[in-house]
């Protein structure tokens, strides 16, 4: 059987990946945070499922873009509206069938919780051993802006990054 | 005229969980309160309060010992970490969860900021926030707010400096807070550049449309003030002991710096001091803080028995 192939990209030699019958991409996400996003939705790759990751794609809007396509699995928009902390351009397709069935936009959702730590290393939040996890309330969306509901401290996209950016390379 | 007790059953994590009517209901019953500074009510007889400091303390821990004693309730506690469980390794969570089932309002102080919210969180009876690292102190700005009005019959209008530790400072950050929940004509944030007042604190200012300003030193704008509210350099805050180095001792009052100012300049701290302010200053005209300090007790003793409901009709408290 050939497999279903897309050409991904304007530039010659072409790179291509096959197509997901069913499943979620995210598309238009800034290059390079590609990464940052499985982070975000708590992705390890160790799940067993098929994800392709495109990173510095060429692309009309941005630039250059990341992609991530996650085969087998449609993300429900509360699950994916995180990613709006690092990639607000990001739009979500469903895909059923070969075939975008629905698109949508992110938000960054009025509360946050589970997805970053507090980076107040003193913030409640961080002592070891308490029943206790890190919840931001969002004061702006242009420019990104939390504030940790414990500590109040002040959280920018800059922040969000170089969290998960720790993260990232620490796990 | 009887008005709803707004802090009934109400944990105080925060100056800014509360509203101005709120604030100004807490220093009518002050008022009653100060009426029995030497004596012992049984207004909170039965109820046990617990002062849960696992950070040291000795003005505020004696401070809400001597308020729920002379309200007439029972103490229990511990004042360090070292005499409790905690140094054998339990969580924060858990002593506070067996001091729920002990007490009927938990005091807490924390060196972590956040502590005091989440121990409301775990209690289901009142939890009072006594300190929580470098964010919030709500019952020394209520006793701060209360010293300004009783000194100038309000607190609207007035111009305040607040110097030194606006960056590690909690009391200095609650009656920022606090000042909000007013109309200031301005508050002056005097500060080190190293130790200027958190970036939420500013923004915060900014967003409630507060007038405010931040300078470098007093005498840029002494001859403006009203009131002078000055924070020790909170050393222990330091994550390097070389920045406490560089700040220490950059500010510091003086009576000649003080004789420039208005006639009514009134100076604030909520102690302890270091050497901040020249000890000259203490029996000057301009020292308010050691009456603030005193305000301690009969502001703790309205708190206190306004969250657990006491019969303050007993006392002669016409609310
Ligand atoms: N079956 C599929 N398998 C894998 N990827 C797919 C599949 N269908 C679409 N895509 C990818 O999903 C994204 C959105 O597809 P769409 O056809 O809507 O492109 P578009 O018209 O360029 O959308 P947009 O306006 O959002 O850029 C693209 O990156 C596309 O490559
Ligand atoms: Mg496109
Ligand atoms: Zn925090």
């Amino acid at each position: 059987m050939v497999p279903i192939s897309e050409v991904i990209g304007m530039a010659s030699p072409t790179l291509t990946v096959s197509k997901i019958r069913c499943g979620t991409v995210i598309d238009h996400i800034p290059a390079g945070r590609a990464l940052h996003v499985l982070k975000v939705l708590g992705i390890t790759g160790r799940e067993g499922i098929r994800i392709a990751v495109l990173m510095n794609v060429e692309s009309k809007k941005l630039g250059h873009k990341d992609i991530v396509k996650i085969e087998g699995k449609i993300l429900r928009p509360e699950e994916v509206s995180v990613i709006a902390l690092i990639a607000p351009t990001a739009t979500i397709n469903i895909i059923r069938d070969f075939e975008v069935v629905e698109k949508r936009r992110v938000e960054v959702p009025n509360v946050v919780e589970g997805v970053i730590r507090c980076p107040n290393p003193t913030c409640i939040t961080n002592k070891e051993r308490e029943p206790i996890t890190a919840r931001f309330k969002r004061l702006s969306k242009q420019p990104l802006v939390l504030q940790c509901e414990y500590c109040g401290t002040l959280v920018s996209e800059t922040d969000v990054l170089r969290l998960l950016g720790n993260e990232v390379s620490g796990s | 005229m009887e008005k709803a007790n707004p802090f009934l059953g109400r944990d105080v994590v925060s100056i800014l969980d509360f509203s101005r009517e709120d604030l100004e209901y807490l220093f009518k019953v002050a008022e009653v309160m100060e009426r029995f500074r030497r004596s012992k009510i049984e207004i909170l007889k039965g109820k046990v309060i617990a002062l849960a400091f696992f950070e040291p303390s000795t003005r505020t821990r004696m401070s809400f010992e001597t308020a729920a004693k002379r309200l007439g309730a029972d103490v229990i506690g511990f004042s360090s970490v070292e005499a409790t469980s905690i140094a054998k390794g339990e969580s924060f969570a858990d002593t506070i969860r067996m001091l729920d089932a002990y007490a009927d309002l938990i005091v807490v102080r924390h060196k972590f900021e956040g502590a005091a919210k989440f121990a409301s969180e775990i209690a289901v009876n009142p939890v009072v926030n006594a300190g929580d690292g470098k964010q919030h102190h709500p019952t020394q700005a209520m006793l701060d707010l209360y010293t300004v009005k009783k000194m100038f019959g309000k607190i609207d209008g007035l111009t305040y400096a607040v110097v030194g530790d606006l960056r590690y400072g909690r009391a200095a950050t609650s009656f920022i807070y606090g000042l909000t929940l007013f109309n200031p004509r301005k508050i002056y944030l005097v500060s080190p550049p190293l130790l200027r007042a958190r970036p939420e604190v500013v923004e915060y200012l900014r967003k409630k449309g507060v007038p405010f300003e931040e300078v470098n030193a007093l005498d840029e704008v002494i001859e403006e003030v009203d009131v002078i509210y000055v924070t020790r350099i909170q050393r222990e805050r330091f994550p390097d002991p070389l920045e406490y180095e560089k700040v220490k001792g950059s500010y510091r009052i003086t009576l000649d710096l003080l004789s420039r100012g208005k006639e009514h300049l009134k100076v604030l701290h909520p102690l302890p001091k270091v050497d901040e302010i020249d000890k000259r200053v203490d029996n000057s005209k301009y020292a308010a803080y050691f009456e603030q300090a005193a305000n301690g007790v009969p502001v703790r003793m309205a708190l206190l028995s306004l969250i657990l409901g006491a019969e303050l009709g007993k006392v002669g408290a016409d609310l």
